[in-house]
């Protein structure tokens, strides 16, 4: 599934958050889109995702030369991991059998792939504990499986290790790093660490003055 | 004190000896209160979730008004039914004065307010990012709400818990459309009224014993259930 932005603007109470944002994720892979805080990144890849509505310009998905139209089912095949990412109160497995639930997938099609997930992850020996007990590294990977269970083709991760200790970061790197390997999916980041978009990207984007440069 | 004790004494022996008489008012007083309660939960809950999650004109009002009905007197509560069924009343013809179904439509009115307002409480106070990471992860409209729902649970528990503490300790209301009429319309809280007035203390107490057992009860869910949801955000 292809991707493109084209002209996208986006202002916040008169305020300019983004100017003229044009790309075409063509390629699957890890496209990191790096800025200064409060650049806009994380609008601009909630305008990718669908979720929220551009001032102007276009947001495309297009698959073997025609137009998706935006609408629940394309929605469903793309995800994004929000940087607090919203645990629900009640264990990690459920955490991540949630949007397979609200897909209407059978119960034991959820089960292994659930487990095939959190085992993804390392949380498989936490798949009974109660998700808001997590330490934050932890909960950061949850939010990763929650969106990793449904095999996106699409998965934007916004700051994905902007609060979490070193030993963390590794792990969710890593985990990048191998979805990167499986080359299924694209992976869209937000970072503002250099050495860590220079670790895991195939693609450096630079988000600057509400303007995106490849 | 004398006279307390033994009273006290009595009232175990009727306890223990499963005196038909007073487990009649107990069953009448979890009927009403129960069904009181059914019927304040079918409407109170959705309509806490309504003013919990949706954005209209008059939803300020709407909840400003709930909250000050969570102290409705019970007596002008009793009176407004009373009026409103007694022979010369709009809903006299229905000839519902002095039954249980008076008792069941005034203690609706004083636990609806109670859960509309404590369910919109519980609902407006799930954290917002909820929202956003049900709809990232594929939820339709409806779907993210039946999840906000969900994520309140436990404050909706406690409403309707709240509620029913409140009309189960209530006597006002139902003494004046009930009648306390023995057999038929006499419940727990109008019984210890009466029988404490006829200086018939046992009946009283081993009522006041169980009235006790059973608020303690709830109360005991009530704070299982809040340290259920009470869980530690790391």
């Amino acid at each position: 599934m292809k991707l493109t932005v084209s002209n996208i603007a986006k202002a916040y109470e008169g305020r300019v958050i983004l100017k003229d944002c044009s790309y075409s994720f063509d390629r699957n892979g890890t496209y990191v889109l790096m800025g200064p805080n409060g650049c806009g990144k994380s609008t601009l890849l909630r305008i990718c995702a669908l979720l929220e509505q551009a001032d102007g310009g276009t947001v495309t998905y297009g698959e073997n030369g025609a137009v998706l139209q935006p609408d629940m089912a394309l929605r469903r095949r793309i995800t994004l991991v929000l940087p607090r990412i919203g645990v629900f109160n009640t264990t990690v497995s459920r955490n991540v059998a949630y949007s397979l639930r609200v897909r209407g997938i059978a119960h034991a099609e959820i089960e292994s792939r659930v487990n095939k997930t959190l085992a993804f992850v390392g949380l498989d020996q936490k798949k009974t504990q109660q998700a808001r007990t997590l330490s934050s590294g932890e909960t950061q990977r949850l939010g990763i499986a929650r969106a990793l269970v449904l095999d996106p083709e699409v998965l934007f991760l916004d700051e994905p290790t902007a609060s979490i200790d070193e030993e963390n970061t590794r792990i969710i790197e890593s985990i990048i790093n191998d979805m990167r390997k499986q080359n299924r999916s694209k992976v869209i980041m937000t970072t503002h660490d250099h050495a860590q978009a220079e670790r895991i990207a195939d693609r450096m984007l630079v988000l600057e003055h509400g303007i995106l440069k490849g | 004190m004398n006279s307390l004790i033994q009273g006290f004494v009595q009232a175990i022996d009727l306890i223990l000896h499963l005196d038909p008489v007073l487990f009649g008012i107990i069953f009448l007083s979890l009927k009403v209160s129960g069904l009181a309660l059914l019927i304040a939960t079918a409407f109170g809950l959705p309509a806490g979730a309504l003013l919990g999650l949706k954005r209209f004109p008059g939803r300020d009002l709407a909840i400003s008004t709930a909250n000050t009905f969570m102290g409705l007197p019970p007596v002008v509560v009793g009176l407004f039914v009373y009026l409103l069924l007694s022979r010369k009343g709009p809903l006299g013809f229905m000839g519902l004065l002095y039954s249980p179904t008076a008792m069941i439509i005034a203690q609706t009115i004083l636990a609806t307010p109670i859960v509309i307002a404590l369910c919109q409480s519980a609902i407006v106070n799930v954290d917002p990012i909820i929202r956003q990471a049900a709809r990232t992860l594929g939820a339709t409209p409806r779907q993210v709400t039946l999840t906000i729902i969900k994520e309140a649970r436990y404050g909706i528990l406690s409403a309707i818990i709240a509620a029913f503490g409140r009309v189960m300790a209530e006597v006002g209301s139902i003494l004046i459309v009930g009648g306390n009429i023995a057999g038929y319309t006499r419940v727990m809280t109008t019984t210890i009224a009466l029988e404490t007035d006829k200086g018939n203390f046992e009946l009283a107490l081993a009522l006041g014993i169980i009235l006790l057992a059973i608020s303690f009860s709830i109360n005991s869910i009530l704070h299982a259930v809040q340290k259920k949801g009470t869980v530690t955000v790391s």
